[in-house]
């Protein structure tokens, strides 16, 4: 497992991998609402948290297809599903890696972009800890779309199609704990809902996604 | 142990390609599959190797103890021969890629991008893969695909070498490799027979 770790790991960074892309594209949605809804600071600081989390979930999205689809193409994948460890072990391990090449660097940047979305002061807290206990969330759910349309040539949109509905409840409560505490409200509600989303679907979902690809592979 | 199919049925896409398919190859054996492009070498294999289930029929002794190697050869373009080799031998468990690189000739090659070999180095370095699983069965679709004849030898040697050890080999092939040991299995007499489709294969 943690061969297959490794070798996704050292696949993203290298030439053509698409690391940073995620980042990129959530630094440049940053800069661009400002410009899009004007320079009024009252209005940015009421939206920020909802920007930063769309921002973050968008570019999640974007990196999904090469989850699974990259060993795909190549034929690793049938060759992985012959080897010694469960299908169910390398769903959650590419979804790690996923967490780690675009997730985690999302959620480190989102308090320094917060800076142009004039995010207030306690919120640059909330924003890191919703982003940081949610965006496993998305990377596990968006593997379980990606194991849904591999094989599918342009899957990549139908695959946005079918996860983003997923992504809602994780949204909802993720922003929400992000807004509540910038204002300074109590967090605890949406922040347990929220871990409970995340830390069910780590649980559950790789499952699902060994067996929805167990079907493609046929 | 013995791989034994027994009254195998085997289904591309829903339909039925092959039925009443049965076979055993004990260790040291290599059986061949031969039969014209279309007729189900390739699903036999898949099925062999436990990427698809059989329709009908049974395979023992399969499982943990089949290395498979198909079409694509599933390397990284990104990977040096070695990180691809090694990588492999991690995820088996297994030791020492040493082996595997000289048998196939890859020594020369070890540093090199996998993206920029060429179509008979990438095959070469697929086959050297099947040496770093440790798995008694070797299940090859087409292995000598764009090797020349220099490499088809290596390729027969490795393979006796597995044999020699008390391994199998399952393999579609149209050329000969001059292996003593291998059995023909020609899979023209098992095609399937037309029939209306019980089920929907979309909803399975």
């Amino acid at each position: 497992m943690r061969a297959l770790l490794l070798r996704d790991l050292v696949l993203a960074v290298r030439a053509g991998g698409g690391f940073g892309l995620g980042l990129a594209f959530f630094l440049i949605v940053t800069v661009l609402v400002p410009f899009g809804v004007g320079p009024e600071t009252g209005l940015l600081t009421r939206i920020a948290p909802g920007i930063l989390w769309i921002g973050a979930l968008l570019a999640c999205l974007l990196s999904l297809d090469r989850i699974l689809a990259l060993d795909w193409e190549d034929g690793s994948l049938d060759l992985l599903a012959t080897a010694p460890l469960p299908l169910e072990a390398i769903v959650s391990v590419k979804a790690l890696a996923h967490w780690i090449t675009t997730g985690l660097p999302l959620v480190l940047a989102a308090p320094v972009l917060g800076v142009l979305l004039s995010l207030p002061g306690p919120g640059y807290l909330w924003v890191f800890v919703s982003l940081a206990l949610g965006t496993p969330a998305l990377s596990v759910i968006g593997t379980f779309g990606a194991a849904l349309t591999v094989g599918l040539k342009r899957g990549g949109l139908l695959m946005s199609l079918l996860v983003l509905p997923l992504y809602v409840p994780t949204l909802i409560f993720g922003a929400e704990v992000a807004r509540r505490g910038t204002e300074g409200l109590s967090v605890q509600s949406p922040l347990l809902m929220l871990a409970g989303i995340s830390f069910g679907v780590i649980a559950a979902l790789p499952f699902a996604s060994a067996a929805v690809l167990r079907v493609n592979l046929r | 142990m013995d791989l034994v199919a027994s009254d195998l049925t085997v289904a591309r896409g829903g339909v039925p390609v092959l039925e009443g398919v049965g076979f055993t190859l004990s260790p040291g054996r290599a059986l061949v599959l031969r039969g014209p492009n279309g007729s189900g070498k390739t699903t036999l294999l898949r099925t062999v190797a436990g990427l698809q289930p059989p329709v009908a029929g049974e395979i023992i002794g399969a499982g943990e103890r089949i290395a498979y190697a198909a079409h694509a050869d599933g390397l990284k373009a990104m990977l040096s021969v070695v990180e691809n080799l090694s990588f492999w031998a991690a995820v088996f468990g297994t030791q020492g890629i040493d082996d595997a690189l000289s048998a196939f000739n890859l020594e020369e090659l070890a540093g090199r991008a996998a993206g920029t070999l060429s179509a008979g180095q990438k095959r070469r370095l697929g086959l050297a893969r099947l040496m770093v699983t440790g798995r008694p069965v070797w299940v090859l679709d087409e292995p000598t695909v764009s090797l020349d004849a220099a490499s088809v030898a290596l390729f027969a040697e490795a393979v006796r070498a597995h044999l020699g050890q008390g391994g199998a080999a399952l393999m579609a092939t149209h050329i000969d490799l001059g292996l003593a040991e291998a059995e023909i299995l020609d899979v023209t007499g098992f095609r399937a027979k037309p029939r209306a489709r019980a089920e929907d294969e979309a909803f399975l």
